[in-house]
């Protein structure tokens, strides 16, 4: 039952994207249309699922002091991993995601579930943790890129749609639409879980702070004091 | 002469047009979580400069010296982010040993770069676009510069930001995504123009 929840907090409860705001880059980026969505999505979760593995099975012999570079460098190894295995079989995938492939190494959500998750238990949490946050990543760019592939291109997964059905707006799958976008998706989140609004830790209290490039969430702290 | 005007391409387009942040969406994170205050923007944007620098200046030797010759290109995600992680570490002890005040002002920053995506992004960019040394080196001055006038101007944005009362689904994040929008829109005025500047040069 508590492995069930390991998996889907990360779907909604905690989503890495809309609630704990990480993974800015590549979901403001890589979400022009559905399809390169869903592939960095599929690589990131796997990025995650394997790394989550590596790192709760090396927990022990890791030496606190050079955690940060040693999971950086076994994230780095499974990037290069997952980029040769898109570059063989999926080259349309590998070409569309250019630079943000090798970018997943410092993507914050992987290394911030390995510095407060994996480090800290055991194996199979460990890789349900990072299957059920991968999958969350992977539905929050699903919405982002679904609004902005029908709205910018008139299309949805490079299907198009009936052509009066929507004036293609091309602002939208430009990056200034990617940041309204991403906005409004995550207003609409804040709207909806209104009633019991999630608990937001500052900087100081946050357990990923040597780990992450500032992840702007401090702002709401100030806001509800 | 042909050299200065493809130099000033690079570099502007850099700073402009090809803006890191507002166009190509690398280190989103800093840029969000810094940029409150003017005084922190530059702060942060003069280190991620200084690092771009450094890590370009390292990594590219290595990368036509070793990787190349070796025919283990596909190493250069792995070599990459732990030069970077290392001469962040070396800039930190440098500053703190020698130029203390200075170390004060950035200290703070420095760790969050290691995991800038920019940083490793400029590395990886320079290799992908075959520059030459001195190409790669103008690309990182000109992403860095480009970070910095990004989170300067947005920290001036944000300032107003502060006073307007904002609908309560959309305070914190996302009126600072909205503002990040159109602060990007005004950004893609300047395509083009770089182009017109010196094309014919």
């Amino acid at each position: 039952m508590s492995y069930m929840k390991e998996f889907t907090k990360g779907l909604v409860k905690e989503n890495p994207t809309l609630v704990s705001l990480l993974g800015m880059c590549p979901t403001l980026a890589i979400t022009i249309t559905v399809q390169n969505a869903l592939g960095m999505g599929a690589a990131a979760t796997f990025v995650l699922l394997c790394s989550n593995i590596a790192i709760s099975l090396l927990k022990k012999i890791i030496p606190s002091q050079v955690r940060l570079p040693a999971y950086i460098v076994i994230i780095a190894g499974f990037v290069t991993f997952v980029g040769m295995i898109l570059q063989a079989f999926l080259p349309d995938i590998y070409d569309a995601l250019g630079i943000y492939l090798p970018l997943i190494t410092v993507n914050c959500i992987i290394l911030g579930r390995a510095e407060m998750f994996a480090s800290k238990n055991g194996v199979g949490a460990s890789a349900l943790d990072g299957l059920g946050m991968g999958l969350g990543f992977t539905l929050a760019m699903l919405a982002v890129s679904s609004v902005r592939e029908i709205i910018g291109n008139g299309s949805w997964f490079g299907i198009k749609l009936a052509p009066d059905f929507i004036q293609p707006m091309t602002i939208f799958i430009m990056p200034a639409g990617g940041f309204f976008v991403l906005g409004c998706v995550i207003a609409l989140v804040n709207r909806i879980s209104d009633r019991n609004a999630p608990v937001r830790t500052g900087c100081a209290a946050c357990p990923n702070k040597d780990g992450c490039a500032g992840c702007g969430t401090d702002s709401d702290v100030k806001e509800a004091k | 002469m042909e050299l200065a005007g493809s130099m000033m391409i690079i570099l502007l387009t850099g700073i402009l047009t090809d803006n890191f942040v507002l166009s190509q969406f690398m280190g989103i994170c800093p840029f969000l979580g810094v940029s409150k205050e003017p005084s922190g923007s530059i702060g942060m944007g003069c280190a991620v400069t200084v690092v771009m620098l450094g890590a370009t200046a390292v990594t590219f030797p290595l990368y036509h010296a070793f990787l190349v010759p070796m025919g283990i290109e596909y190493m250069n995600t792995i070599l990459f982010i732990l030069i970077i992680a290392l001469f962040v570490q070396l800039i930190e002890m440098f500053l703190k040993k020698y130029v203390p005040a200075l170390y004060k002002a950035l200290g703070v920053y420095l760790p969050l770069i290691t995991t800038n995506c920019a940083v490793l992004g400029v590395t990886l960019l320079n290799i992908e676009n075959d520059y030459t040394f001195l190409e790669a080196m103008m690309n990182a001055l000109g992403a860095g510069l480009g970070f910095m006038l990004a989170m300067l101007l947005f920290s001036g944005v944000r300032g107003r930001l502060e006073r307007c009362n904002v609908p309560k689904a959309f305070r914190g994040m996302p009126i600072t995504l909205v503002a990040a929008s159109i602060v990007s829109l005004s950004f893609l005025g300047f395509g083009g123009i770089v182009d017109g500047l010196f094309g014919g040069a």
